[in-house]
């Protein structure tokens, strides 16, 4: 197995809970609690969940635009390893070409007074490549490649003049201008109209390939990771509940949360009966929790042994599926023919 | 109730009567740049205790039609054509003293984000309260309207104590169903729901829309669903119409139209939605982005972005034309669309 591009290990995020200005915070909402995954160069990683499951929060540690309290995100690229949730601030200028961010609202994620091309060129500009004429070139290069096409009569243009779907395509553009090998998407689809997203998924997909990215792929939508990702994590309350095969994931799930998450999915067809919904209610927020397992409130076949134990370790459950939960039982490997 | 004999017939049971009619409806929003065609000759029939959604994408009017129903169009919006007939009566003809006797007790509505419209210093109950007694005719007693509230409060699945409680100690999901018992609280014949899931979590959508479809079966309620998620049309709806930059291109059963899509838009919006079930498949885009209604293409609206686009699409505006059981399409050429969903297109 080739050597994992993002290794996380035991990621922790705790936001306090402020009880005045001069009084030391007690309480914490635990939004990412010892989250561990890997990504392999070349593949995706969807990271699915409810809103305020910790989903942003993770992304956003990735690329150092929060701090991690705990834990351990460890990189590789060319060759050499480092740990991004230990980067001293002299470091952080060459760390951010080679790890970049797409955000969920392109409407709010570009200077309104900037052009296309000030945008796009402003990471090469803070990195001191090329030279102003070079960076033109790069740029309208980039432009092309994204589908704003002919790049000369997007350059000079400014946010307004362009549909949401365009400013998506800047965004990526800006995204990949430094060349980098990992890239964290927090839905960047979401706010785009049907008819609109495909394109810009597909582009997704088309440049990942081309220039050999990887993503971190937030989203609430289990229809659209499937549609871009490799494996997937599901996460609740600050949990990665089953990590895997996106494909073996969906068709098989096996944490009852994942289940429901999935029951729950409206289908585009009128004649597909759902399985029924077994949970109820919303997410919490984890302030303080228990020990015990997360989903415990929420859960339909939680037994006796889920109260007085702590929270599960994600354990391999068979098919490659990594899943916290004491009463998946274990799928033995198929006998060898 | 009358019928109108200019309307066409509308998808759903034969034997059903007609509670709403909308008829040839025109609007338009006059702006500094000129006139934006938003609302471009709609028809369709809601029966009673039928569902209907309306589908497309940001600015294809689908809000504009709600909005006009209740004659709560913006400022600059002007009707220009069309009648929206209540029981037979044209509500674009009415007083607006009149108008306002039929909000809410005919006609009431599930506002897109309304969960985040209460009043935070007011108690859930008087806020409901504060609508019934503008409607309620003669006036309900304190007493009676909050025994109506309690309700309508356990209708949509609310413990009637929560009526006493501020909009803070609600989660969004409970405030989304306090916004829909309050449109329930007078009983009127229809409600519309705009985009009454899109800001909650599947898990809580999946409630909503389970409690909404029991209330509309149960107290025989009519509903417009407006949509841009035809997944949650597919679930909700017994009819479906699907609008294109202020067109209604496509009016028929949802399973109908989701087994056999005829309009090209239409094929294309079901081929290119992504699902949990069914096989992974690669999905066709739609290529462009939806015109400009400032100044809409000619002919038929859809022509620069359909891979069937023909001369005659360009010069002449396919009417709305039956061409099934209820089914109605506008396109010259809908019989080159193909039976199934997913094939490549020229």
């Amino acid at each position: 197995m080739t050597e994992p591009l993002v290794q996380v290990e035991s990621l922790r995020k705790l936001f306090p809970i402020s009880k005045g200005m001069f009084r030391k915070a007690t309480d914490f909402v635990h939004a990412v609690d010892d989250v561990s995954f890997a990504i392999r160069p070349g593949e995706s990683l969807g990271l699915v969940g409810e809103s305020g499951c910790g989903k942003t929060t993770t992304g956003r540690m990735l690329v150092k635009l929060l701090d991690a309290t705990d834990g351990t995100i460890e990189m590789s690229h060319n060759g050499t390893r480092f740990d991004i949730a230990h980067i001293e601030k002299d470091e952080m200028k060459d760390f951010r070409g080679k790890v970049q961010m797409i955000f969920q609202d392109p409407y709010e994620s570009m200077n309104p007074r900037r052009t296309v091309f000030d945008t796009v060129a402003e990471p090469l500009a803070v990195q001191g490549i090329g030279k102003p004429n070079e960076r033109e070139e790069r740029v309208a290069e980039l432009l092309t490649r994204v589908g704003l096409t002919p790049a000369a009569s997007f350059l000079f243009r400014y946010p307004h003049e362009l549909s949401g779907g365009q400013r998506q395509r800047v965004a990526i553009a800006r995204a990949l201008v430094l060349g980098p090998s990992f890239v964290v998407a927090d839905e960047p689809t979401s706010m785009l109209d049907v008819s609109i997203r495909i394109s810009i998924m597909d582009l997704m997909l088309k440049l990942a390939e081309e220039f050999g990215v990887s993503y971190l792929y937030i989203t609430h939508d289990l229809a659209v990771a499937r549609y871009m990702c490799d494996r997937i994590a599901v996460m609740y309350l600050g949990k990665i509940v089953e990590i895997g095969n996106t494909e073996t994931v969906l068709s098989d799930p096996k944490h009852p949360y994942t289940k429901a998450l999935l029951s729950a999915v409206p289908v585009p067809d009128p004649s597909y009966k759902r399985p029924p919904v077994e949970i109820k209610g919303g997410i919490n927020k984890a302030i303080n929790p228990a020990p015990v397992c997360r989903f415990l409130q929420r859960c339909p076949i939680a037994t006796d042994y889920c109260r007085e134990n702590d929270h599960p370790p994600l354990e391999d459950k068979g098919d490659g599926v990594q899943v916290a939960c004491y009463l998946v039982e274990k799928k033995s490997a198929p006998a060898p023919v | 109730m009358t019928m109108t004999d200019s309307t066409p017939q509308s998808a759903s049971a034969p034997s059903s009567a007609p509670v709403l009619e909308v008829d040839g409806l025109v609007m338009h929003y006059e702006t500094e740049q000129g006139d934006v065609s938003a609302v471009e000759n709609v028809t369709f029939t809601l029966n009673h205790g039928q569902a209907l959604g309306l589908v497309g994408e940001s600015g294809c009017g689908k809000t504009s039609v709600a909005m006009s129903l209740l004659r709560l169009q913006a400022e600059n919006a002007k009707f220009l054509a069309g009648e929206i007939r209540l029981n037979g009566k044209n509500l674009l003809g009415v007083t607006e003293a009149e108008m306002r006797h039929h909000r809410w007790n005919d006609i009431s509505m599930v506002f897109q984000g309304a969960m985040n419209a209460w009043n935070p210093v007011y108690r859930v109950g008087d806020q409901i309260q504060e609508a019934m007694d503008l409607h309620y005719d003669p006036p309900l007693s304190k007493a009676e309207s909050w025994e109506k509230m309690g309700e309508t409060f356990e209708l949509v699945g609310l413990d009637p104590s929560m009526l006493e409680r501020y909009p803070h100690e609600f989660s969004g999901g409970m405030r989304q169903r306090a916004v829909i018992a309050m449109a329930l609280s007078c009983n009127p014949q229809i409600i519309i729901a705009d985009e009454p899931t899109t800001a909650l979590d599947v898990i809580v959508q999946d409630q909503i829309l389970k409690e909404m479809k029991k209330i509309q079966a149960d107290l025989g309620m009519s509903i417009i669903y407006i949509s841009h998620d035809i997944a949650v049309i597919a679930e909700v709806t017994d009819t479906i119409g699907v609008m294109y930059a202020g067109k209604l291109v496509e009016l028929g059963p949802t399973d109908e139209v989701f087994a056999r899509p005829k309009h090209p838009y239409a094929y294309l919006l079901l081929s290119s939605t992504p699902s949990v079930t069914g096989p992974r498949r690669k999905l066709a885009p739609l290529e462009g982005e939806p015109p400009n209604l400032l100044n809409p293409p000619t002919g038929c609206r859809f022509h620069p972005r359909c891979p069937f686009m023909t001369q005659q699409c360009v010069d002449e505006e396919p009417p709305l034309t039956e061409i099934g059981q209820n089914h109605q399409v506008a396109c010259w050429n809908w019989d080159q669309v193909p039976v199934t969903i997913g094939e490549k297109l020229p």
